[in-house]
C-alpha cells in the first residue's frame, strides 16, 4: 500500500517494520513526531524520557539485551546525550541494534543554533545515514539497524526539518519480527561493556579498525550511487539537498550519498575522475567537502554555497548563477508585488496561557535581570513583555542567574524555567545554587505539560506516553526536600497572588523557589466562560493590552478625551482566564453573560 | 508534466496544516507523485503558518519553487498578501475575506493593510482572484472552524480531480462527529465558485 507519510511518521513506520522493540526520546522540534508515532504500535515500547541523555542510555540498555532500539532527539538534544554517544561506539551493542535519530534544523525554524550534527558521526566515530525523502527515511531505519547489528556499532540516522516535517509517498510493508521471542538472558562481557580505563583502552583500536572497514561498506552501500548525466558538472549531495540539486540541475551527473560517514572514498574518486567540475552541495558545514578534499580530490563547495540557512532550490540556483555555473537567463526575475511594510505576526502566548501572569508581574518590577530557558515562556523575550534577558540551552536559566549572583551583579536575579525543562536539566543547577550559597529566585512555570512541542508527558504529569497512569512527581514536595528557606506555590490565574509571591521571594535573603501553578490551556479543563468589556466603564488606559493576549483587541469606540481606542474582547479567541478582568483598574471587564 | 504547486497560508490555529494534508492526499489518490512541506512549531501560537504541496509525475523537492505557485489558498488576508511574490504568471488566488490583526503590542495601533491596498495587490499578483467570504459561510453552517474546508471546496472546483476523491479523503481524515459538517462546507465552497462563475 502507498501512503503519504512525513519523514518522522516514516521513521516510526520503519521502527515498526524492522522490529524495533524499544523507542525513547525527549520532545524537540523537528523530531517529536517520531516517538509520538511509534507509541501507536503496541509491539513497540515507547517512552518520553526525562532528557535525551537518559533516552540514549535507556536505548543503549535495551540494545545490550539483544533487542533493536532507537533513541530520538533534536540536534541540541544530541548535545545533552553526547556523553553517552561517545561511549557506545566503544562498547558496541552486545548483539542488539541501536539507531540514534537526530533531527537538525537548517534555517533555525525552531532551534537555538544551526548546529550541523553530522560532525558527531566523525567526532564520536559511528556510521551515519541521511535519507532524502520519506521512503528512504523508512528504508534507512532497516538498513541502519542491519548495519548496527552486523558491525556491533550504534548508527546515526540524521534528518533535517525538510525530511522530518515533509511528506512524500511511502510503500508500506509488514513487521519483520517475531514478537513472541523472549528477551535475554543477558550476555555478560566486561571486556566490552565496562567502558572505563584500562578495559576501554583496548577498545579504541577496535573502533578505528571498524571505521576503516566501514569505508568499503560505504562504497558498496546500495543508496550511495552514481547517476550519470552531463559530465561537465558532477554533483555530490545527500539528504533533501540531493532532491533540490536534482531539480536545479536536471541534466548533471550525481553522486547521491546516503551513508555519508564514513565517506565512500573509492566511489568519490571514480565519480571525480569522470566529471569536469566537481561540486559538493550541502547545507551548513562543509562536512562532505572536507572529507573529499582530505582524500586528495579537488572540489568546489562552500566557495559557492552558503554555510548557513537552508540550501533550497532557490538558494542553490542563485548561488550557482553568481558563480557562473548556471546561466543567469535561466533564472526568471523575481516579482515584487507584496505590499511594503506588512505588519509581522509574531507568535505570542495563547489566550488562556498560565505564563501570562508571571511575565506581567515581572514587567512591573524594577532592577531585575531575568535568565530565561527553553519553552513557550521564551515568548516573553518579545513584545509586549520584552522582559526575558537571556536564553541558551535547556536548563541553563538557573546556572546563568547564579553566575550573575556570584559575579556580584547589583540587580535582582530571576531564573524562569518550565516544569518539563526543570525535570530535563533544571534540577542540578538549583542544587548547585543551594550548595554554593546562591541567592537567586527560581520561578518554576508549572503548566503540567511539555507545551512548546505539543503537550508531551514528563515526570510531573502523572500520565505516560501510552496513556497509563504514572507516579506524579510533585515539584513542591521535591523542592521542599532540598531544604531551601523559601518555597511558595502561586495560582497562575491569580495575577495578584503571582506578583506577591515573586516580590516576597525576591526580598528573601537566600535561594528561593516560586512555583507558578496552572495548566496550559490545551491540557486544562477547557473554556467555561468568556469575558467582555463594558465600554461605558472602559477608559482606554491600555492596561489590559500589556497582557499581550490575542483576544484583547481595539474596539471602534474611542475615549473622546485621549482619542485612544477602548478595548474589545474577541469572543471566539477568549479562553476565560480572567487575567484581564483582574488587572483592569476600572473593573470594566466581566464574564460575557453579565454584560448588557 | 510540470508539477502543480499549491501554497496554503494562514494564522496558526486556522487549519492550514489540515488543508495542506488534504490537498496532498487528494493528489496521491488522483495518481500523482506528491510532496508536502510545512513549518510547524508555532502552529498553535497565532504566528504565520504556511504549507507547500506539489503534485506531479515525479516531484523532487517539497518546496514550491520561487515564483511558481499555481494556487495560493490563503485563510486570512494579511497571510495571503505575504506570499504574493510566489505566485506564478498563470496563478490563481483563493483568499478568505477575513482580517485577523496581529496581536497589538502594548496597545499601539497595527497598520493592517487597508482594503484599497489589498485589492490592488491581489489584482497585480494574479488574474484569477477569488475572494471568498469563507468565515461568514462557515458561521452560517454553525462552526467558524470549517472555513478551511470551504476554501478547499472552492479550490477543488477549479481543478480537474473529481469531487468524490476529495470527499473520500475528507471521510478518511476527519473524525465522524464533524464529518457531515465538513462535507457540507466542502459542498458550499464548490457551489460558491460555480455561482461566482455564473454571475
Amino acid at each position: 500500500m502507498r501512503v503519504l507519510l512525513s519523514g518522522n511518521e516514516a521513521i516510526a513506520r520503519g521502527a515498526y517494520e524492522y522490529g524495533v522493540k524499544v523507542v525513547t526520546g525527549y520532545p524537540g522540534t523537528p523530531s517529536t513526531e517520531v516517538v509520538e508515532n511509534t507509541a501507536r504500535y503496541e509491539e513497540i515500547y515507547s517512552e518520553w524520557s526525562a532528557n535525551e541523555k537518559v533516552a540514549l542510555d535507556v536505548a543503549i540498555g535495551a540494545a545490550y539485551t539483544g533487542r533493536r532500539a532507537m533513541a530520538v532527539m533534536k540536534m541540541s538534544g544530541l548535545n545533552v546525550a553526547a556523553d553517552s554517544l561517545f561511549y557506545v561506539p566503544y562498547t558496541g551493542v552486545n548483539g542488539g541494534a541501536l539507531l540514534i535519530v537526530v533531527a537538525d534544523d537548517p534555517g533555525q525554524f525552531s532551534s537555538q543554533t544551526e548546529q550541523d550534527s553530522r560532525r558527531y558521526a566523525h567526532f564520536a566515530k559511528l556510521p551515519m545515514i541521511e535519507p532524502s525523502d520519506s521512503q528512504e527515511a523508512k528504508d534507512f531505519v532497516g538498513m541502519g539497524l542491519d548495519l548496527s547489528e552486523k558491525w556491533d556499532t550504534p548508527v546515526l540516522l540524521r534528518t533535517v526539518m525538510r525530511i522530518s516535517h515533509c511528506a512524500s509517498v511511502v510503500e508500506l510493508g509488514e513487521r519483520e519480527f517475531d514478537d513472541t521471542i523472549p528477551t535475554g538472558p543477558f550476555r555478560h562481557d566486561h571486556s566490552k561493556l565496562i567502558c572505563t580505563s584500562p578495559r576501554s583502552r583496548a577498545r579504541h583500536p577496535v573502533v578505528e579498525a571498524r571505521l576503516e572497514k566501514l569505508i568499503e561498506v560505504s562504497n558498496q552501500f546500495p543508496s550511495n550511487r552514481l547517476e550519470w548525466g552531463d559530465l561537465r558538472i558532477g554533483i555530490v549531495a545527500s539528504g533533501p539537498v540531493y532532491r533540490y540539486a536534482r531539480e536545479v540541475f536536471p541534466d548533471a551527473s550525481f553522486l547521491k550519498l546516503s551513508l555519508t560517514y564514513p565517506l565512500p572514498a573509492a566511489l568519490v574518486r571514480e565519480f571525480a575522475a569522470e566529471v569536469e567540475e566537481l561540486l559538493v552541495i550541502e547545507e551548513l558545514d562543509p562536512f562532505l567537502e572536507e572529507q573529499i578534499r582530505l582524500i586528495g580530490v579537488d572540489c568546489q563547495g562552500k566557495s559557492i554555497f552558503p554555510r548557513w540557512g537552508e540550501l533550497t532550490p532557490g538558494v542553490i540556483k542563485h548561488a550557482a548563477a553568481e558563480a557562473g555555473i548556471l546561466q543567469e537567463k535561466a533564472i526568471a526575475p523575481r516579482r515584487h508585488v507584496v505590499p511594503e511594510g506588512l505588519p509581522t505576526r509574531s507568535p505570542t502566548f495563547c489566550p488562556g496561557c498560565p505564563h501570562r501572569s508571571t511575565f506581567y508581574a515581572l514587567s512591573r518590577l524594577k532592577n531585575l535581570v531575568v535568565a530565561g530557558d527553553i519553552g513557550c515562556y521564551n515568548l516573553a523575550s518579545l513584545p509586549p513583555f520584552d522582559i526575558v534577558d537571556t536564553a541558551g540551552a535547556m536548563g541553563s536559566s538557573v546556572g546563568v542567574a547564579h553566575g550573575f549572583d556570584v559575579a556580584g551583579l547589583p540587580e535582582s536575579r530571576v531564573a524562569v524555567i518550565g516544569d518539563s525543562t526543570l525535570f530535563h536539566t533544571g534540577i542540578p543547577p538549583i542544587l548547585n545554587m543551594i550548595h554554593n550559597g546562591g541567592s537567586s529566585t527560581v520561578i518554576v512555570l508549572d503548566n503540567h505539560t511539555t507545551a512548546m512541542t505539543g503537550h508531551q508527558d514528563h515526570p510531573g504529569v502523572g500520565v505516560r506516553l501510552g496513556g497509563e497512569r504514572a507516579t506524579k512527581v510533585d515539584i513542591e514536595h521535591m523542592v521542599q526536600g532540598w531544604g531551601l528557606g523559601h518555597v511558595r506555590r502561586a495560582d497562575a490565574f491569580d495575577v495578584k497572588e503571582v506578583e506577591n509571591a515573586i516580590r516576597e521571594a525576591l526580598s528573601f535573603d537566600g535561594p528561593a523557589v516560586v512555583i507558578v501553578d496552572g495548566p496550559c490551556v490545551f491540557v486544562g479543563p477547557g473554556v467555561t466562560r468568556t469575558y467582555d468589556v463594558d465600554t461605558e466603564t472602559c477608559i482606554a488606559c491600555g492596561r489590559c493590552h500589556r497582557l499581550g493576549c490575542p483576544a484583547i483587541v481595539h474596539s471602534d469606540e474611542v475615549n473622546t478625551k485621549t482619542g485612544r481606542h477602548k478595548t474589545r474582547i474577541d469572543p471566539v479567541l477568549c479562553a476565560g482566564c480572567e487575567m484581564c478582568a483582574q488587572v483592569c483598574p476600572q473593573q470594566a471587564i466581566h464574564p460575557a453573560d453579565t454584560v448588557e | 508534466m510540470e508539477a502543480t504547486n499549491f501554497l496554503i497560508s494562514g494564522v496558526g490555529g486556522q487549519g492550514v496544516i489540515l488543508a495542506s494534508e488534504v490537498i496532498a492526499t487528494v493528489g496521491l489518490a488522483a495518481g500523482y507523485d506528491v510532496k508536502k512541506s510545512e513549518i510547524r512549531g508555532v502552529a498553535q501560537r497565532s504566528g504565520s503558518v504556511a504549507g507547500h504541496v506539489r503534485w506531479g509525475q515525479e516531484v523532487q523537492s517539497p518546496i514550491v519553487p520561487e515564483g511558481c505557485a499555481d494556487y495560493l489558498v490563503a485563510l486570512e488576508i494579511l497571510e495571503g498578501l505575504r506570499w504574493l511574490d510566489e505566485i506564478g504568471p498563470e496563478g490563481t488566488i483563493i483568499i478568505n475575506e477575513q482580517e485577523i490583526p496581529p496581536v497589538s503590542m502594548a496597545g499601539e495601533a497595527i497598520n493592517y493593510p487597508d482594503p484599497g491596498m489589498v485589492k490592488k495587490a491581489l489584482q497585480t499578483a494574479a488574474e484569477r482572484v477569488f475572494r471568498v467570504p469563507a468565515l461568514e459561510m462557515a458561521q452560517q453552517l454553525g462552526n467558524p472552524r470549517v472555513l478551511n474546508v470551504i476554501l478547499l471546496g472552492v479550490l477543488s472546483a477549479s481543478l480537474s480531480v473529481a469531487p468524490r476523491v476529495w470527499e473520500d479523503v475528507l471521510r478518511d481524515r476527519l473524525p465522524s462527529r464533524v464529518l457531515d459538517l465538513n462535507l457540507k462546507a466542502f459542498g458550499r465552497g464548490r457551489a460558491w465558485l460555480e455561482e461566482t462563475r455564473h454571475r
